[in-house]
Formats: structure tokens, sequence, C-alpha cells
């Protein structure tokens, strides 16, 4: 293995006190005051995560949009400039090659926002599948990730300060960053360099995500940190950021999606536009009319027992119905939680199940995602 | 820094050990609670067992990880800390008194040579 990459932000990691774990080959904060405290504060005041490792890739030219909507799950063309969406990459067998986020920041400039440990394969497969599109070179497929890294701000505090950020209004829309409504983009100045600010997350709470060149982004972190000070601002790693996302029920990469299942046997049928041609679009066509044999389903434990975990069996009476895919102890809602891929035809809210656990077995619950919702 | 008390012993996989007369009481140290942080499920031994020095014997699991547990030195399980089961961040806010995990009779005399003092301890995490 080569040594794992850091972050623009690895020393003031340090500096707080995180401790680091190999993530997708980088060095990053699992925790600084402890999981259980980042997770809460993100709940009920505000977190700031380090999400440098994310890749960025943009897509643009005069076809972009016609080439990701052949490409991608999604619709791109239902996007105006400034709003983005959630979407899927599947191969031709309809399995997840990656899962992003798609903005369109221009009317035919896209930034997509993938996973770490996918970049590579998924820069490959774009520029392979742009050059089967058309063979004059208009539509372009760059790697921006070494140049760019990016922070989440999240939490019900944020808005009372993340537009303190910024003198000068959006260059696409609004005024400010409050101004976006959920799953929208603006470009903001800092420090003389274009920042994307957009209202999106991966824990369930209002927030924001904030894309900008390397070299000024020690100072956002830092004059967020000092803004949101008040606020109740911590810093908060990668931990609390797995167990905000299993309430929510959000997959990610790697546990609840691989090249092996599809978008709908993930529950993910709603990013999935049947309506139009995409690549893996017959064999999800073929699963939809038959019905996938399987579904990613959260659960609940329903009496005390140890946290479940990824890969435990899933049993119904003497049935192996499934395997967990994600499991904590839920710090929200004291109780352990996960996800599962259940066979169907047990895959349904408030089926009772029992997680396999060191030779035994604990009484749990399939539940509707997500998980966690705020009283 | 981690707290080490002096008068206790220590294992490498992070248990430290307080021998009274014939029996022991053990728990895990300041430093393997602060690693594993937010610690919630504990699992023991059932009081009654008898175990071999170095036996696996029960499980601790973060919101993160679950790891083992082992039995620093041969001996019956006498008793069990019945209140980590509803109470299992008593090991991070108490890892040498509310967090003890087990006491054990020992079934000979301990060896206690394949023990760390205080110092060894110290010197095995901060060389970590």
């Amino acid at each position: 293995m080569a040594d794992p990459r850091r972050t623009a932000l690895f020393e003031t990691h340090q500096a707080l006190g995180a401790r680091c774990i190999d993530f997708g080959g980088w060095e990053m904060p699992v925790q600084y005051t402890g999981i259980v405290d980042e997770h809460c504060t993100v709940r009920e005041a505000c977190g700031l995560f380090d999400i440098s490792h994310m890749g960025e890739l943009m897509v643009g030219g005069a076809r972009a949009t016609e080439f990701l909507d052949s490409t991608l799950t999604n619709t791109a063309s239902n996007l105006a400039v400034g709003d983005a969406q959630y979407s899927l990459m599947c191969n031709d067998r309809g399995g997840v090659l990656d899962d992003l986020y798609v903005y369109r920041i221009a009317r035919e400039v896209y930034l997509l926002v993938v996973n770490a440990s996918r970049i590579t394969q998924d820069l490959a497969e774009l520029q392979r599948l742009v050059a089967e599109f058309e063979s004059t070179g208009t539509v372009k497929v760059v790697d921006e990730s070494d140049n760019l890294s990016a922070v989440a701000v999240q939490g019900p505090h944020v808005n009372r300060f993340v537009s303190q950020l910024f003198t000068m209004a959006g260059l696409i829309a609004v005024e400010r960053p409050t101004a976006l409504e959920k799953n929208q983009i603006d470009v903001f100045i800092f420090e003389g360099k274009e920042v994307y600010v957009s209202r999106t997350g991966y824990t369930g709470e209002d927030g924001f995500e904030l894309i900008a060149p390397n070299d000024v982004i020690t100072t956002l972190w830092g004059r967020l940190m000092e803004l949101g000070q008040e606020h109740g601002i911590k810093p908060a790693g990668l931990g609390a950021r797995d167990t905000l996302r299993m309430e929510m029920g959000y997959p990610l990469y790697g546990h609840e999606l691989n090249e092996e299942v599809t978008p709908l046997e993930a529950g993910l049928g709603y990013f999935v536009d049947m309506e139009k041609s995409f690549r893996g679009r017959g064999e999800l066509g073929y699963q939809k009319n038959e019905g996938p044999t399987r579904r990613n389903m959260a659960f609940a434990m329903t009496a005390k027992s140890p946290p479940p975990r990824e890969g435990y069996p899933v049993w119904i009476g003497e049935d192996k119905v499934g395997t967990v895919t994600s499991g904590t102890q839920s710090p929200s809602l004291k109780t352990g939680i996960g996800m599962a891929y259940i066979n169907q035809p047990y895959a349904k809210p408030g089926t009772e199940i029992e997680i396999e656990i060191r030779e035994r077995r604990f009484p749990a619950e399939l539940r509707k995602k997500p998980l966690y919702q705020k009283s | 820094m981690s707290n080490i008390p002096d008068h206790l012993k220590y294992t490498t996989s992070h248990e430290w050990i307080r021998i009274e007369g014939d029996s022991a009481v053990i728990g895990i140290t300041d430093h393997a609670q602060a690693e594993l942080t937010d610690i919630v499920y504990v699992e023991l031994p059932e009081v009654g067992r008898t175990l071999a020095a170095g036996e696996g014997c029960g499980v601790v699991e973060s919101v993160k990880t679950a790891s083992d547990l082992y039995a620093p030195i041969a001996g019956e399980i006498t008793e069990i800390n019945s209140a980590l089961e509803d109470a299992p961040e008593q090991v991070n806010e108490s890892p040498y008194e509310d967090g003890w995990f087990f006491k054990m009779k020992l079934t000979s005399d301990p060896d206690l040579a394949g023990m760390l003092d205080a110092a060894g301890y110290a010197s095995q995490i901060g060389g970590s």
C-alpha cells in the first residue's frame, strides 16, 4: 500500500488533537472529542467536517447535458443552472459503479462530486464513455480533485452564521448562501477565489458543503470555526459522519453499494429515470418488471444487544434472509441500528428479524428510512 | 496523557490487574478506553467459568469497533460488574474504579512475571 494521502487541512486536524484513520487511501480524522459528542453536536448545533478526500470531476462542453443524461441514472437535463441532484453511474448490468452528486454550475458545465475511492475509475469510465458518445471531442471530463478541497458544515445552527463568510452576492443567482434552497449551489468569492457553496450534506441536518481551492481551505476552515464559535460549532470526524448517515439510511459506497447491486435493490429507484436511455437501463428495466429479489432496508434492534456490524447474518426463523451492510449504536436513538440486504418477500417495514452476533441471535425490526426524524 | 496507577499490573493487551490475596480484579486501562472511545456494550464471561491466562473471555464494543477481552491470568470468575450492562460508559468515565470488569479467584500463584508495571506499560503505549 502506498502511504495514505493527506488533505490540505491535515495539520489543522493535528493541532485539534484529531485521531486519524485510513479512509479510501486518505489519512482522515475519525474523531476529535469523540464520535457520540460530535454526532450530537451536529444534531443539536453545528459540526465542521473535512471532506477534501471526495473527488471533483468537471464535465463540460456543448453536449455535456446530453452526455450525462445518457450516462447517469438521474436526469441532468431537469436541472436549472444552480441546481443539483443525487445520481448513480451503473455498469451494463445495472450494477452501481459509483453514487455521486451532480451540480449544474453553468449551462453546459457540471461539477460531479464522487467517492474518494472511485475517482480514478470514474474518470477513466467517463472518458471512455465520452469517446463512445461523440468523436468530435466537444465534451471534456477533467479531474479537479487534486486542486480542490472541501468542507461540510452541518447542523441546525449553521444558517445563523454561514452567510457571513462572504461579502459579495453569488455569481449564479442568490444573494447569500442562506438564500439557497436544498440541493442548490452558487459560487461565492472568498479571498479572491471562487468557492462552490451548496445546500447539501450527508447528515440529515440543514447544512452546506463548500468546495474551494486548496490554498484557501485552511483560512476558510478557520473562519467557519470563528464565526460558528458562539453557535456551538465543533470539528467532526468521519466517525460521526458515518453514524449520522446511518440514522438517515443514506448508502455508503463499498457497503450498501457496489458493482454487484443495482440502484433498485439499494432502494434508490427514486434517482433512476426509467423514461430515458442510460447505461444499465436495459437490465434495470428488466429488474423493475420482475421486481428485485432483495432490497436494502434499515433496521433497529428491539432489545438490548451488542451493536450490529457489517457482515452479520440476518435471520427469520430458520431462514437466513440477508446480511448487514452497515451498523452501529445510534447516538440519537440510543439503540443498535443498521442497514441490510433482505431477500424478498421479507423486505417490508415492520418485519421482525434476528441479527446473528457472535453466534447468538438478537431481535430487530425492519424500519422505513430514515430511522431518525427530527422531533 | 493516560492515567496509569502505580499499584496495578498491566498486560500488553491493555488490561489492568489488581491482586487482592488469592483473588484479582480486572479491567481495561485508561489508554484502552480512550483508544476505544464511547463504549456502548460490554460482554463479560459467566460467573463460575474457569479461564486460562490469555484466554478470550469477552468483548468491548465502541460505536466504531468491537475488541476482544482477554483473561490476564488463570482463574475462576467469581463476580462480574453487572452495572456495565446498563452503564457501559462507566468504563470510559472510571476505568480503574466503577468501570472494573470482573473478579477472579486465582487457581495458582499468579505468574506476574509476564506482566508490566506502570512504568513498563507507560513505555509500551508511549512507544507505539
